[in-house]
């Protein structure tokens, strides 16, 4: 039993199952966004800015980020790691490489893509979730702080609209070999949902992620 | 067949402990129906005419069974034709004029010995540590006595077709051994001889893959693609089920 | 002088006689004993394993990079044994009598019956090992015919029964190298063995990747090092297969039996051009569906879907009615030959007749003929680039096995004490042709059921013979002969590549010593090769060093004894002037053309004794004696 936890397939098992809490975060959260273009004005400044007081306050949901920061950290250090670990394994490199011959480019590149889902994830966090807890933000007609007038003013700007759309097509990357590549870690992804798992994990790395960045292309739309 | 001229890109390495480099070669008039190894021989029988040392390469069966053979080939184990062996690759598939570059398999756990020849006893010691069933001679019931359903026996033939040449290893990105590890698992996991030990098994190469150094598994594919014997990457998902399974029975 | 230590008794009863009556060697003495196994394929692997299982010391060598990779993985079609598991009358005495007879009356009785004996043991312990033997629906195991016998008893994993079955002895040896009673020298070579006292007490063996000569002692030595057909340059054989350990143990007082029986496999994809290393095998199931021809003009260039039925000459269905394209594995190939010989031949050179299966295609549809030989096709197909859907395939024969190989007696044991020869390299039950799925059979019977009893009778009068220390003399002398050698090939300064003497040694052989031989070739031979060996010494040039991986030395080596077998298989052709099994003499035949036995001076083998350098070998016989079968003439008109 000790060796299992040593064991670089549990590690990677973890970061299986890291991975697939934070995909159903994305859900949540992407449920929470989609508040700022399903209505408009102040009936979505009021519902928006509510549902965010809801989030910061609410037990269930401080343990459930508690969970979403649990994961994104140890998705990252076990990624770093198990990365260092392969790098190590191939000491010497080829001088001629053929991966697009027998793999995904996005399988290939997963840390890659990672390293820049991180850094989304940071800029993303200064902008909106430091600013809502330590910043500066202002009440709305209701009471509540206004995130919502936040996250509107943010995507004015056109460099930081294009940059969350980049980031998406990153996310969607990363999702679309690691949805399903965290079923085949577990074991779960057997011949008979193999079909069934492949095609959500297809889906799901695209529509998350195009609906996500079709918030701020709205937003920035809109405040033309 | 036509003749073939080439340009071969080959890596040189005198010994374990030396710097390798690589050393470029012409060779001319190539039949076609050549093997990729026999035009290497052609090579050889060349470069000892000319008083230099042939190129030291692994082979023995040169029919696509043994598992020695081991090159990479413009950046493809055992080159560019699917569910082939280097030997079995024939020179119908390359053009005239062709530049090749010829690598050894590329891993810490297989050091290189000589130019493309490496040291695979790595996975002899994965099978070593629970690729068996312990049953010694002479004590086995009559072989009918355990029926096994087709399916099942050709599940586990399909598992235990791996050559153990090491192009799983030499595809991947990481340099993972999975798919040479979770062949011999399934094969034994899937079977009832398998059964009594199948924990254990399972635990054993598992924990002996990681000792040797081998990457992680990552799931590009790779291996599958590039194993001539076209191992699907099931049983890789198989192995990690057993592995599951197997520490959480205890 | 040949003992042949046959047990006492009715044949059925010898070998339960035996088992009951060897002395036994106590687990205690037992871990004091060592043996010293070279070979990891099916025979050195199985015998390696057992023999750690019951307790002794055990030291195994291979030369290639792993125990996994020996030749036996190479074998497609299956293994026979005796389970009548088809309910179809087969039986341990018919399985003896096929082999008996298959093998043209030339091996002994006693030594079959026991292989047909254990051949039931070993599908039972293969199985227990997780050998995923083909299966019916229900569960069973599956069986398939093969070679001309008249029940189904071959035991088959797909075309790869020997990779399944090699690699089940491996999973058994690895199991013994992790606890240690076993081990495993890879990437090692045998150089010679070392005799103390008459008998053999130790190897010399190069380690290949640092060129290190290492000494090895052991209270037995077991040779398990496979088959010469090498000695062709060209066969179905692994490129590194090579006599080298069998020879230096023939030089050491080993006699050699039978060394011209020889089988010539009539599938396999010709030849396509000098720089060509190997052939490769189609298995003989081939010939269940595929007819055989060549054209019945000479040099008829057509492509041969022009050529038009009433051209083309089915030359086996016109001289076999009976058998016709099935006819044995020798008949076969002379055939083939014989009609090359007479300008029939096809294909660019010559050297090849057609199988063709547009008959079958027409009678079972393609679907059923792609069911039955796909994976065969799909071979062809990526060898020669040749679709055998829409074109005959194109087939020669080709060296495959050799029954010949260190003589032994019924222990196994070679004429020197101590030292043991199975499988391929001993010479023992095959007589003067292999059957179909046998090689498996032998190999795994002598490794796991045979030799793991038999050398307890000559390590239970050891048990008092403390290790020797490897600095003994005859240790010294017999690393410097090794050492002297490869320096010799090394300084040679001479002007032609290993290779190139290997191919010309290959062509005497296969010419003169091949399918069919005759006196003028056989006595032209010897001195061609006498002439060839000297030019070796003078001008082989052999480059690199001794202390790393020098593959150029490791076969300048072997092709030095492959040119001194040669000789020896000549001079047994020679000697042997009827014809039997695979060896064919052509003065020796029927008026239609067929084999003719010659039962009144031949029912012996031959035991060649090696008598140094310069004086020629001395040939001693073990005469045969028929106690069970009755001799006929083999017909299949």
């Amino acid at each position: 039993m000790n060796s299992y936890f040593t064991s670089t397939l549990f590690r990677k098992t973890l970061a299986a199952l890291s991975g697939l809490f934070l995909t159903l975060f994305l859900i949540g959260h992407l449920v929470g966004n989609l508040q700022l273009i399903m209505l408009s004005g102040s009936a979505a400044q009021e519902q928006f800015n509510e549902y965010a007081f809801f989030m910061t306050t609410n037990p269930l949901v401080k343990i459930l980020s508690l969970l979403t920061y649990t994961s994104i950290i140890l998705h990252t250090i076990l990624t770093i790691f198990l990365a260092i670990q392969s790098k190590n394994a191939r000491p010497v490199d080829y001088a001629v490489s053929s991966g697009s011959e027998n793999s995904s480019w996005a399988s290939r590149n997963m840390p890659l893509l990672g390293v820049l889902v991180m850094v989304f994830i940071a800029i993303h966090m200064k902008s909106f979730w430091y600013e809502m807890h330590w910043g500066q933000v202002g009440n709305d007609p209701w009471g509540n702080q206004d995130l919502y007038t936040v996250t509107v003013t943010a995507f004015r700007e056109v460099w930081y609209t294009a940059f969350y759309v980049f980031s998406m097509i990153i996310l969607g990357f990363h999702l679309n070999h690691g949805v399903a590549s965290a079923f085949q870690t577990l074991g779960l992804k057997t011949q008979k949902y193999l079909s069934p798992i492949e095609k959500f994990a297809g889906a799901f790395s695209i529509l998350v992620p195009v609906a996500f960045a079709s918030i701020p292309i709205i937003l920035y739309l809109q405040s033309l | 067949m036509a003749n073939l001229n080439l340009t071969l890109k080959i890596w040189r390495q005198d010994g374990p402990e030396e710097i390798g480099e690589f050393k470029t070669y012409h060779v001319t008039r190539l039949n076609t129906h050549m093997s990729f190894l026999e035009m290497l021989d052609v090579l050889n029988e060349e470069l000892v005419n000319t008083g230099d040392e042939p190129v030291a390469f692994d082979h023995d069966c040169r029919e696509g069974i043994c598992g020695m053979c081991s090159m990479v080939i413009n950046g493809r184990p055992h080159g560019p034709l699917e569910g082939t062996t280097a030997c079995q690759l024939h020179m119908r598939h390359f053009n005239n004029d062709d530049t090749i570059t010829i690598e050894p398999w590329r891993a810490k756990p297989f050091p290189v010995i000589k130019d493309l020849v490496v040291d695979r006893t790595s996975f002899d010691r994965i099978i070593q540590s629970g690729g068996f069933v312990s049953i010694n001679t002479g004590s086995a019931p009559d072989g009918n006595a355990i029926p096994i359903g087709k399916e099942i026996a050709e599940d586990a033939f399909d598992a235990a077709a791996c050559i153990g040449c090491g192009a799983c290893v030499a595809a991947c990105k990481n340099a993972s051994a999975s798919l040479f590890t979770a062949s011999k698992i399934s094969q034994l996991a899937l079977l009832p001889q398998g059964q009594p030990e199948r924990e254990e098994r399972a635990i054993r190469m598992v924990r002996q893959m990681d000792e040797e150094g081998f990457g992680h598994c990552t799931n590009t594919g790779a291996c599958e693609a590039e194993c001539p014997k076209e191992i699907s990457v099931d049983y890789i998902r198989k192995m990690n089920w057993e592995y599951h399974r197997a520490n959480v029975r205890g | 002088m040949l003992e042949s230590r046959i047990p006492d008794g009715q044949l059925i009863d010898k070998w339960t006689n035996y088992k009951s009556r060897v002395p036994l060697v106590s687990p205690s003495n037992k871990r004091r004993l060592d043996v010293i196994v070279i070979g990891t394929g099916l025979a050195g692997a199985s015998a390696a394993s057992s023999m750690a299982e019951m307790g002794y010391n055990v030291k195994t060598f291979c030369f290639q990079d792993s125990p996994r990779r020996a030749h036996s993985i190479a074998a497609q079609g299956g293994i026979n044994a005796a389970k009548n598991y088809q309910n179809d009358g087969d039986s341990v005495y018919r399985l003896f009598y096929d082999t008996i007879k298959g093998g043209d009356y030339r091996s002994r009785e006693a030594n079959v019956y026991r292989l047909a004996e254990v051949s039931a043991n070993i599908i039972d312990q293969c199985v227990a090992q997780g050998v995923p033997f083909a299966r019916e629906y229900g569960g069973t195991l599956d069986n398939r015919s093969f070679g001309g016998v008249q029940v189904s008893r071959t035991f088959y994993a797909r075309g790869q029964t020997g990779q399944q079955l090699l690699l089940g002895a491996y999973s058994a040896l690895s199991r013994q190298i992790a606890k240690g009673s076993v081990t495993m020298y890879n990437r090692h070579e045998m150089l010679d063995i070392v005799k103390i006292d008459g008998k053999a007490r130790g190897v010399i063996v190069r380690n290949l990747m640092t060129g290190e000569y290492e000494r090895h002692f052991g209270h037995a030595v077991v040779l398990a090092t496979g088959g010469y057909g090498n000695v062709f340059y060209l066969s179905t054989n692994a490129m590194g297969s090579n006599v080298t350990a069998v020879w230096k143990a023939y030089k050491k007082g080993a006699m050699f039996g039978n060394p011209c029986f020889t089988q010539i496999h009539p599938t396999c994809i010709p030849v396509s051009g000098d720089y060509q290393s190997k052939l490769t095998l189609m298995s003989e199931s081939l010939r269940n569906d595929g007819r055989i021809w060549v054209p019945k003009k000479k040099g008829d260039d057509r492509r041969p879907r022009d050529i038009p039925e009433e051209e083309r000459d089915y030359y086996l269905e016109r001289r076999y009615p009976a058998f016709g394209n099935l006819v044995p594995r020798d008949v076969a190939s002379r055939a083939a030959k014989e009609r090359c010989d007479e300008g029939f031949g096809v294909g660019p050179t010559k050297l090849a007749v057609y199988l063709d299966f547009k008959d079958s295609i027409k009678r079972l549809g393609q679907d059923v003929v792609s069911a039955r030989y796909g994976n065969l096709f799909q071979m062809y197909a990526k060898i020669t680039g040749d679709d055998p859907y829409t074109t005959p395939m194109r087939i020669y024969p080709a060296v495959h096995y050799t029954m010949g190989g260190l003589w032994v007696d019924y222990n196994l044991m070679t004429t020197v004490p101590g030292l043991y020869a199975i499988g391929e390299c001993n010479y023992s039950d095959h007589g003067a042709n292999r059957l179909g799925a046998s090689a498996l059979m032998q190999g795994l019977a002598d490794g796991y059921f045979v030799l793991p009893y038999t050398i307890g009778e000559y390590l239970s009068n050891d048990i008092r013979t403390p290790a020797i220390p490897t600095n003994h003399e005859a240790f010294d002398k017999a690393e410097k002969d090794a050492r002297d050698q490869n320096n010799r090939l090394l300084n040679n300064n001479g002007s032609r590549s290993v290779e190139s003497f290997h191919r010309d040694l290959g062509h005497i052989m296969w010419e003169n010593c091949g399918m069919a031989r005759n006196q003028g070739g056989l006595t032209k031979a010897i001195s061609e090769i006498q002439s060839l060996k000297k030019d070796y010494w003078e001008k082989v040039r052999v480059p690199g060093r001794d202390n790393v991986l020098n593959p150029e030395l490791e076969k300048a080596g072997r092709v030095a004894d492959f040119l001194e077998l040669g000789e020896l298989m000549v001079r047994d052709a020679l000697d042997r002037s009827e014809s039997c099994g695979g060896h064919f003499r052509e003065e020796s035949q029927t008026e239609e053309g067929e084999a003719l036995r010659d039962d009144e001076n031949f029912t012996f083998s031959s035991a060649w004794e090696y008598k140094g350098e310069a004086t020629e070998p001395i040939r001693n016989k073990e005469e045969l004696t028929f106690d069970t079968v009755h001799l006929t003439q083999r017909s299949y008109k």
